[in-house]
């Protein structure tokens, strides 16, 4: 890394009125041959670059992008990072992506600006009270510092809560993570590339994949916008687009493409301090740095790629978020965009290896990708650099569809999709 | 918004009119041979999906009208319909030569299997 971030280089490109900064990553045209090749610049993407480059000494790799890094869900979530799953090994790879959240500004010079405010899932059924606890003890078992609190516990850490017990929708407690919260989804493509270009990782941009070149069962190289790349390893983490790269090698996916939505209010003064999930009304707010309330619901139901999603979604959440917290009724919305999510069966990641020898695949990780990067990046560039699975990344092979090993998330989706 | 036509009662209506039942013409291959099923078919049958960015089959039901299932064929990158047809039909012909990747091979397959 040539140029370090710090208070000092700050103050001296301050007096140069920031014209001497060196651009974070560089962008080079694609060499003829790369030792692997990664389909996508998004977060998963760049961190598997990154930690392919770091780990494992994989320094001549690439990153090719259809669009911009960082351009798809990577900066279309609603940056909530948490490990609360119900399964293992879902427990497993979240919470290593979180701890890895925890010192990733340090670790790549690059203000992540994690922000571990606590994760707070409401319980407004005894239904969804009752799943919760069992999420919470199999957390407990896990070694996750999670806890049920109370209706009076919640109101205390979030006071604008509508905590009318006679109300459709009474709070009767909540499962809280004190140690999720949020970050910064740009910075954490960007800190991402930073670190792989300075590693000498080749990021290259408006660059999208035309066909994937097999000879029998390997595969050979891409076809490219920019040309064709010789390559023996190709690992495609390409979200809601996954599908249509797949279909280029021959292997077809347990992928349906979505769209989900999200938005953010006008700015307002601090109101609320932590995240808050209410899945049975089907919401999530948390409050920005700027102060925009940054809202989230569920998906529409049919299959699409235009990444405009429906009036009624957005209807449906805000209508949620209403009820549950009255004083942001007239509050005007600023943005709303929507992202394609890649949704599995059992709502799960996929990672791992293919059919096709040297075409590894990250996907699947539908409405909830964002807390996973660091974490997704460090098992699936082990696997690819190992051509094994990473023993975290073992149980969300693809073959697990094929087993019927299941490993179902759909009750520990913050939102049910 | 998706402005949806029901081609048995003909109720027009938007979305939240109907119901969307996902990827059209699967058909569940223990209903034939519950005996020789194997793992790859099940998989296939439970999970495996065409998922295209363009031309998709679907199915939906008219949940405000007649509440019957029927097809439709829509772009799922502009999210327009391209026509509607019964639950028991395959899609017009132009509509199936225009398909593309697993969807095309499928048609081909049938056709085939007709002749």
């Amino acid at each position: 890394m040539t140029q370090r971030y710090s208070i000092f280089s700050l103050a001296r490109n301050a007096m140069g009125y920031h014209m001497d900064w060196e651009k974070a990553w560089r962008s080079p045209a694609p060499k003829s041959e790369y030792d692997a090749v990664i389909v996508g610049a998004g977060g998963h993407g760049l961190a598997t670059a990154y930690y392919l480059a770091k780990n494992h000494k994989m320094t001549n790799i690439a990153v090719v992008e259809k669009g911009w890094l960082g351009g798809g869900n990577t900066g279309r979530n609603t940056t909530i990072i948490r490990s609360n799953y119900l399964q293992d090994p879902s427990i497993a790879i979240y919470e290593l992506a979180r701890s890895l959240y925890e010192n990733l500004s340090q670790e790549l010079n690059f203000n992540m600006m994690f922000s571990p405010r606590g994760v707070m899932m409401l319980c407004q059924t005894e239904h969804e009270f009752r799943a919760f606890k069992r999420t919470a003890h199999a957390n407990r078992l896990a070694g996750l510092d999670c806890r049920m609190i109370t209706p009076a516990e919640v109101k205390e850490i979030v006071p604008i809560i509508n905590d009318d017990p006679t109300c459709r929708y009474p709070i009767l407690g909540a499962y809280y993570q004190p140690r999720g919260g949020t970050g910064r989804h740009d910075a954490v493509a960007w800190g991402y590339a930073r670190g792989a270009d300075a590693l000498g990782v080749d990021i290259i941009q408006n660059c999208e994949v035309t066909g994937i070149r097999r000879e029998g069962g390997k595969v050979v190289g891409l076809d490219t916008a920019k040309g064709t790349i010789k390559t023996k390893k190709i690992g495609v983490v390409a979200a809601g687009h996954v599908s249509t790269i797949m279909d280029m090698a021959g292997v077809r996916m347990p992928i349906e493409s979505l769209c989900l939505q999200a938005l953010v209010s006008e700015p307002i003064k601090p109101v609320i301090d932590c995240v808050v999930m209410a899945n049975t009304v089907h919401g999530y707010i948390s409050q920005s740095d700027k102060g925009e309330l940054v809202i989230g619901g569920g998906t529409d139901p049919y299959n699409n790629y235009s990444q405009r999603g429906s009036f009624t979604a957005l209807e449906h959440t805000v209508t949620a978020l209403v009820e549950t917290f009255p004083i942001i009724s007239r509050l005007r919305m600023l943005r709303q965009w929507g992202g394609i999510v890649d949704m599995t069966g059992d709502r799960s990641p996929i990672i791992g290896k293919t059919d096709v020898d040297g075409l590894y695949v990250n996907c699947g990780w539908g409405t909830g990708g964002f807390k996973a990067i660091p974490g997704s990046g460090w098992v699936f560039a082990d696997t690819m650099a190992n051509d094994r699975p990473h023993p975290i990344a073992e149980p969300f092979s693809l073959n697990r569809f094929t087993e019927g090993r299941l490993i179902d998330e759909s009750v520990a989706a913050a939102v049910a999709h | 918004m998706l402005v949806v036509t029901c081609p048995v009662c003909g109720a027009k209506g938007d979305e939240t009119d109907f119901h969307y039942g996902g990827q059209a013409h699967i058909r569940r291959p223990a209903t034939h041979d519950p005996v020789n099923i194997s793992d790859e078919e099940q998989r296939d049958y439970l999970f495996i999906r065409n998922n295209p960015k363009g031309l998709h089959f679907e199915r939906w039901r008219c949940d405000r009208g007649c509440g019957k299932w029927f097809h439709a064929a829509r772009d799922t990158q502009s999210l327009e319909f391209k026509a509607f047809y019964g639950i028991i039909e395959l899609p017009p012909e132009e509509l199936q030569k225009e398909a593309k990747g697993p969807w095309a091979d499928y048609f081909k397959k049938r056709a085939k299997a007709k002749a």
